[in-house]
């Protein structure tokens, strides 16, 4: 577990310097305009979208402006102004006992670390001794199947394929028939990426949606967005239509072992106040992390993370 | 979103034309919004600014004082620069100039595309080129990856490397030349895995692949819904690798592709190929003036006229591209045009490049109408006389009352259509207007010329 710790201080502490790079230059100085447009900046080129930068900039002016300030209490303040944003959203995955299986739906866009993640949460589910069945929807992408089997081989978790092509809402369907059988906890089930533009591709979720609601009507219990921490201003887009479409219930942020900040989160937090559970800070399938709304914060304005508790 | 920000443009450039003559600050005022339209587009900040300072500098200069209409003037120039950023107007076609076996490297962060651009270059270059492809994949990290890559080759009917398991990439990367040189292919298209810019290993891994095969093209992969990240991916593996060629995955997308100028700005290499979906023959030539009007915004006329050329024929499509040209487009054109829509896909998108419709996109969405709209506004058209498709000011209400008992519709669906119809020939007139270098006049010419090609037993299109 210290592993993936570090690594995610690692990339954390990359930001960090490319950030505090940009602030240094306003260090024990007057917070005038000159610098405030600095911070503004140092957010719009950390995707938190000009909007969004210039009311944090705008609030942060209104407590700060003129004041002689080092450059560790603006990243402290402006952190703590984004992690009153971030906190309401910050809520762990729990899985409901009651449920067997707690049915979860993993939805997103093309390429963003839905099957890995998949593989994660199996691992997680696996050290809290829960049973999970892992269901390879995506019978679209070349070797897609042959992927979630390889990680239901490394966190030892059963995994229900069909053949390729085929039809995948049968397949939840029949998957959700033998994990209420087999009493597993938790039903992870992958969708094949898919662009939010693309109606007949929104369509065919809600189809699964509808297919396992026929087995049980209060599924699926969970249906988890996977967003990628390098998108920029589209993911306000992705989840504006995979919410009204599917019924997001929370996020998974990938990739933030990465350059990208993942600012974009701000803003998703102001417009959706959707949860976000969970970050992806590498490939392994220990590498995931639950998301801290001051860690992050911190993250995005350069300042370095709270000590391993 | 595309209509918000057309609006907001013409806005501004309506204001300057108002007030006749240009000054520092018109220009100003005006960039501030360019400034925000390319933020909102994902362009990286050093990126806009950069590009701001030399747009300010040609703006208030001369060529601006003698302008009749100023407003138009500045929006030609930020389209001109933004199309001169981006690479000019045309596509840059593969560098296959050099001995076989052609090495050509696929990198880029983890799930940006790269093994599904593998499958479909080799598909291109095995049909449109006649090349003998080769695929590898030299990643040994993502699960299933090199599956993955020889499932593409057998759908785009080309070899794959055999996997040898327990190989390293560059041990991979040197048996793929091997082969390619014993077995007389054309072209070796080396895939590898993921890899973060910041992770020294990986990169490291990645630049002695490239030692080792000395590739011709150096193809950075990147996902057209890159935010200001793309600055840092572009500058770490063009410092490692040398990058010769863009590819920008996902633009079949609705993101303003910002990260293409950034990608562009930072490695100076030409955006080669854009993906336009999943399957393994979307993939796209780029073409910088049509990808500039989607940065700014303006909806992408020529995409759509491009798109619909792949389903109706080339001199159909040559025709109504003219004719949106011109202005001179009718509701009979429009018919046309409804019928191949069934063909084209998804709904929304095509909408969304059609200039001044992006409203409609919405409520298409929000509703989730899907075709019926299209098919309700095919009967309405059917039911008008040939003159009245020609001259639908002549359409008045004892004619609408006809044409809606014929089409089984309402008189306000019929007013519908004719206003969607009256907006758009309006905005196609002022798209038209542009100028010489305006916004799709390259475009469709460079589509044009390659229609003509399409004649000399090469089609262009061959799916
Ligand atoms: N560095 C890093 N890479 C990740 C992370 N999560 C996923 N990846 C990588 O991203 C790539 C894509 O991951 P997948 O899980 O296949 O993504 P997906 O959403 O299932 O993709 P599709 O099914 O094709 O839409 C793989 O190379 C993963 O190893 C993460 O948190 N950090
Ligand atoms: N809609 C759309 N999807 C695409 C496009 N190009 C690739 N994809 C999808 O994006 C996902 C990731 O593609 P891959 O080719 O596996 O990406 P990769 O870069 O090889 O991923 P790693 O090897 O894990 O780093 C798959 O679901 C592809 O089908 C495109 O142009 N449009
Ligand atoms: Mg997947
Ligand atoms: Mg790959």
């Amino acid at each position: 577990m210290a592993g993936f710790f570090s690594r995610l201080k690692q990339g954390l502490s990359r930001s960090t310097q490319k950030l505090t790079g940009g602030l240094a230059a306003i260090t024990k100085r007057r917070l005038d305009d000159e610098a405030l447009e600095e911070l503004e900046e140092t957010l719009i080129a950390a995707d938190l979208g000009p909007a969004v930068a210039k009311r944090i900039i705008a609030n942060f002016r209104r407590t700060r402006f003129g004041t002689e300030v080092t450059d560790r209490e603006i990243r402290e303040s402006l952190a703590t102004e984004i992690a009153t944003i971030l906190e309401p959203v910050a809520q762990p995955f729990r899985l409901d006992p009651t449920r067997k299986p707690h049915v979860v739906l993993v939805v997103g866009v093309n390429g963003t670390g839905k099957t890995t993640t998949i593989g994660k949460l199996a691992l997680q589910f696996r050290e809290e001794n829960k049973k999970p069945v892992l269901v390879a929807g995506d019978t679209f992408r070349a070797a897609a199947v042959e992927q979630l089997q390889i990680w239901g081989e490394r966190t030892k978790s059963p995994v229900i394929a069909g053949a390729t092509n085929a039809d995948a809402a049968g397949l939840a369907f029949e998957a959700l028939t033998r994990a209420q059988r087999d009493q597993a906890d938790v039903l992870l089930i992958d969708t094949a990426g898919r662009l939010h533009n693309k109606a007949a591709l929104m369509e065919e979720l809600r189809k699964i949606i509808r297919v396992l609601r026929k087995q049980d009507e209060t599924a699926p219990h969970s249906v988890l967005l996977v967003l990628d921490a390098t998108t920029g201003q589209n993911a306000i887009q992705q989840v504006r239509v995979f919410k009204e479409m599917v019924d997001v219930t929370g996020l998974v942020v990938t990739k933030l072992d990465g350059s990208a900040r993942g600012g974009i989160v701000v803003a998703l937090a102001e417009e959706f106040g959707i949860p976000v559970h969970a970050v992806g800070v590498g490939e392994q399938a220990g590498d995931l992390r639950a998301f801290e709304a001051v860690d992050f914060a911190r993250g995005l304005v350069g300042e370095p993370e709270t000590a391993p508790g | 979103m595309f209509d918000a920000l057309s609006d907001k443009f013409s806005g501004i450039f309506e204001g300057l034309r108002r007030r006749g003559a240009l000054s520092e600050a018109d220009v100003n005022e005006a960039l501030r919004e360019v400034r925000l339209a390319m933020l909102e587009a994902d362009v990286a900040l050093p990126v806009v600014k950069d590009f701001i300072a030399r747009v300010r500098e040609r703006a208030v200069g001369s060529e601006v004082l003698d302008a009749v209409s100023p407003g138009q003037q500045v929006a030609k120039i930020v389209n001109d620069a933004l199309v001169e950023a981006l690479g000019g107007a045309g596509a840059v076609p593969l560098n296959l100039n050099a001995p076989a076996p052609i090495p050509i490297l696929l990198v880029g962060l983890q799930g940006s595309g790269k093994t599904t651009t593998a499958g479909k270059l080799a598909l291109r270059l095995r049909t449109r080129e006649r090349r003998r492809v080769l695929l590898a994949s030299l990643d040994t990290q993502r699960p299933a990856a090199q599956l993955q890559l020889a499932q593409l080759a057998e759908r785009a009917e080309v070899v794959s490397l055999p996997i040898v398991a327990g190989q390293a990439p560059v041990e991979i990367a040197r048996r793929a030349m091997d082969v390619g040189r014993r077995e007389g292919y054309d072209v070796v298209l080396l895939d590898t895995a993921g890899r973060l810019s910041i992770d020294q290993a990986l990169m490291d891994e990645v630049r002695a692949i490239r030692a080792a095969t000395n590739p011709v093209e150096t193809l950075l992969v990147v996902d057209a819904m890159t935010g200001q990240d793309a600055v840092n991916t572009a500058r770490a593996f063009h410092e490692a690798l040398g990058i010769t060629g863009v590819v920008l995955t996902r633009m079949d997308g609705d993101a303003r592709g910002g990260a293409a100028l950034s990608m562009r700005q930072v490695t100076g290499a030409p955006i080669k190929f854009s993906g336009s979906g999943e399957k393994i023959d979307a993939l796209d030539e780029f073409h910088p003036e049509r990808v500039a009007g989607r940065i700014l915004g303006l909806g992408d006329i020529v995409g759509l006229v491009e798109r619909a050329a792949e389903t109706i024929d080339q001199d159909e499509a040559e025709r109504l591209a003219k004719k949106m040209l011109k202005g001179s487009f009718t509701l009979e054109d429009y018919a046309a045009q409804l019928k191949q829509i069934g063909k084209m896909g998804s709904l929304g998108s095509i909408v969304g490049m059609l200039p001044g419709l992006g409203h409609l996109k919405q409520k298409i969405e929000d509703a989730n109408l899907d075709q019926t709209v299209f098919k309700r506004q095919q009967a309405i058209i059917s039911s008008m006389t040939i003159q009245e498709r020609r001259q639908p000011e002549i359409i008045k209400a004892s004619r609408k009352k006809r044409i809606a008992a014929g089409s089984g519709t309402s008189v306000t669906d019929v007013n519908r259509l004719l206003k969607q119809f009256d907006d758009m020939s309006t905005m196609m007139k002022k798209m038209g207007k542009m100028g010489q270098k305006g916004l799709m006049r390259g475009g469709l010419s460079a589509l044009m010329a390659q229609a003509q090609q399409g004649g000399r037993g090469n089609p262009r299109r061959p799916f």
